[in-house]
């Protein structure tokens, strides 16, 4: 089955507003990222900004000052890329408890190409003391994330997608910080974030179905990073490999290298977008296209394993 | 004059000497618009803000953000004459361990946003005024902008929320004195006309001499009595004010004093004070 997170997001909201200290924020998108489902139902507690990444973000860090607890909306590309210093100096340095959820994310944005297709966040809000950084799987994993957030102090960047995606975690328990193993192996294990983790899995069966045997984490958080949970599968398989929509620079496939070359050393291969932009296309075609695939998977844990 | 008056005057000159002290013992700091912005400050905090120094985070207090936030030195010279912290506190400015950053942080009692990247304290004021008319609260928001700051694009996406939510708890005050680091403030990127500019922006705009304490107070109370619009306040203000070589230039921006500097302007600022206490000086 597949189900949309910026639905699931929206939904989420609307049960949160019987809270009167959530208020929720857009920039002119929130037929998109599905914040109208909150403005519909809480619409004095809603602000369309109107399209300002900056102030909106500004005015959460106001709201948040004064005991609210924000949401702030938009496009991953927007809100990231154009109110990155207001992020900076109004809620990370703050502290601000300023809930940035970001939709499309990743270039599964597909059709309206590069200029939406926003690869570079997780790795730019990871940077930013104060902030934690979360990228779920799918629609009810995005559900518990949203819940769990609203009432952890602070500052949080949750990245969601513009597509739908398959049900994978319907019951997983979330825990801010820790990576859920979804498949035990010995040969390998495969590392992803966001909504590769159906990549992952099926790379895995496949694998499996040729005498190769692979864990399968998936890695929500990326901020704080499960530096144990890294370490345990490093020393348990020796191989890691690392899956995410992002670019390979300061994203999972980074904060892994760190660790092992910190902790515990491995083999390792990551796969992301190789330091380009994206293009126009149906979103998980274009995945397939930059090597996101579970086939591109399969065979750089095949050329793992039996060199 | 009246007393209310020159004792307020008296509060300026002496955030312009404290000011001045802080910055010429960091050897860092931003005199120009620390000294523009004293009597504003001064009016503030010895008039018109609700506040109280012995609970900085009180819910029902008035709001106040220095989006400029460079002129830090004024802003915790005001807070520590209001009592906020000691005296001798203000001397750590800048340095090493200190609460007194270079630029204000809420880490500060009575500091109420944390600023320095230009526009964002103004945006984050109508975040404030919008929350006070949620919870139907009468706080009122007061911003203090710099008009080099009004380069800034955030500055107008602000402007533009800020009447559009009917903000009327916002009271704007614009420390217009004419300069920017680089330079006055209308060959850089001109600001002028600046009051139809916000008017067409749907805010109530008042003309004042910022350095005219009643002048300020009188267009605050007619703020204050708004309904529908934001307020702003264009004091027009003289960069440097009450230092002579530091009047309309923009090179006291921030640079801090040598020695003969430092002791010429303390030498000024004392023989004003002697006039505001004569009753010399409105």
């Amino acid at each position: 089955m597949n189900e949309s997170q910026r639905q699931a997001y929206g939904e989420t909201l609307v049960k949160l507003g019987t809270d009167k200290r959530i208020v929720v924020l857009d920039a002119d998108l929130s037929s998109s990222t599905h914040t109208s489902l909150f403005q519909r139902a809480y619409p004095d507690r809603f602000f369309n900004m109107g399209i300002q990444e900056q102030n909106m973000i500004g005015v959460a860090a106001g709201l948040a000052l004064s005991g609210k607890i924000p949401f702030a909306s938009s496009f991953a590309v927007f809100i990231v890329g154009r109110a990155y210093d207001v992020i900076r100096q109004s809620v990370a340095y703050t502290n601000a408890n300023v809930k940035i959820v970001a939709t499309h994310g990743g270039i599964t944005v597909g059709e309206d190409g590069a200029t939406h297709q926003m690869l570079e966040d997780l790795g730019i809000m990871s940077g930013l003391p104060n902030f934690s950084v979360i990228a779920p799987a799918d629609a009810p994993e995005t559900r518990r994330v949203i819940e769990e957030i609203a009432y952890k102090n602070g500052p949080f960047y949750v990245r969601l997608s513009r597509e739908k995606v398959p049900t994978l975690l319907k019951d997983a328990e979330f825990k801010i910080g820790k990576g859920i193993v979804i498949r035990e192996g010995e040969d390998l294990a495969i590392f992803s974030t966001g909504i590769v983790l159906g990549r992952a899995l099926e790379a895995a069966e496949n694998l499996s179905n040729v005498g190769i045997s692979a864990s399968v984490i998936h890695m929500h958080t990326l901020k704080p990073i499960d530096r144990d949970l890294i370490i345990k599968y490093s020393r348990k398989t020796g191989r890691i490999i690392t899956v995410e929509e992002h670019t390979i620079f300061n994203g999972l496939g980074s904060r892994v290298a760190e660790i092992l070359s910190e902790y515990s050393p491995a083999r390792l291969i990551r796969i992301g977008i190789n330091d380009t932009f994206g293009e126009s296309g149906p979103g998980w075609e274009l995945l397939d296209k930059y090597g996101i695939s579970a086939k591109n998977i399969f065979e750089k844990a095949i050329l793992m394993v039996r060199s | 004059m009246n007393t209310e008056i020159q004792e307020i005057l008296l509060k300026a000159n002496e955030i312009r000497k404290l000011s001045l002290r802080m910055i010429y013992n960091a050897q860092s700091g931003h005199p120009g618009g620390s000294l523009s912005a004293a009597d504003i400050l001064a009016t503030l905090y010895f008039k018109v803000l609700r506040v109280d120094p012995k609970n900085p985070g009180w819910d029902e207090r008035d709001r106040f953000v220095l989006s400029k936030g460079h002129a830090s030195a004024a802003y915790y010279a005001a807070l520590a004459l209001r009592g906020f912290f000691p005296i001798e506190e203000l001397f750590t400015f800048r340095r090493i361990n200190s609460r007194l950053q270079g630029h204000p942080t809420i880490h500060v009692p009575g500091v109420d946003m944390t600023t320095g990247s230009l526009g964002q304290g103004f945006s984050n004021s109508v975040g404030m005024a919008i929350s006070g008319k949620i919870d139907k609260k009468d706080f009122k928001v007061y911003v203090l902008l710099g008009d080099g700051e009004c380069n800034e694009g955030i500055v107008w996406e602000a402007a533009l929320s800020a009447a559009h939510n009917n903000l009327d708890n916002l009271i704007a005050i614009l420390d217009r004195n004419m300069f920017q680091l680089d330079g006055a403030t209308e060959k850089i990127l001109s600001l002028e006309p600046i009051e139809e500019k916000f008017r067409a922006f749907r805010w109530n705009v008042y003309t004042v001499n910022g350095h005219n304490v009643e002048e300020l107070i009188d267009a605050i109370e007619k703020s204050k009595q708004s309904n529908g619009r934001p307020n702003i306040i264009i004091a027009r203000t003289v960069k440097g004010k009450g230092v002579s070589f530091m009047e309309n230039t923009h090179e006291f921006h921030g640079k801090a004093p040598n020695k003969e500097q430092f002791e010429k302007a303390m030498q000024e600022l004392n023989e004003k004070e002697m006039s505001i206490k004569k009753g010399e000086i409105e």
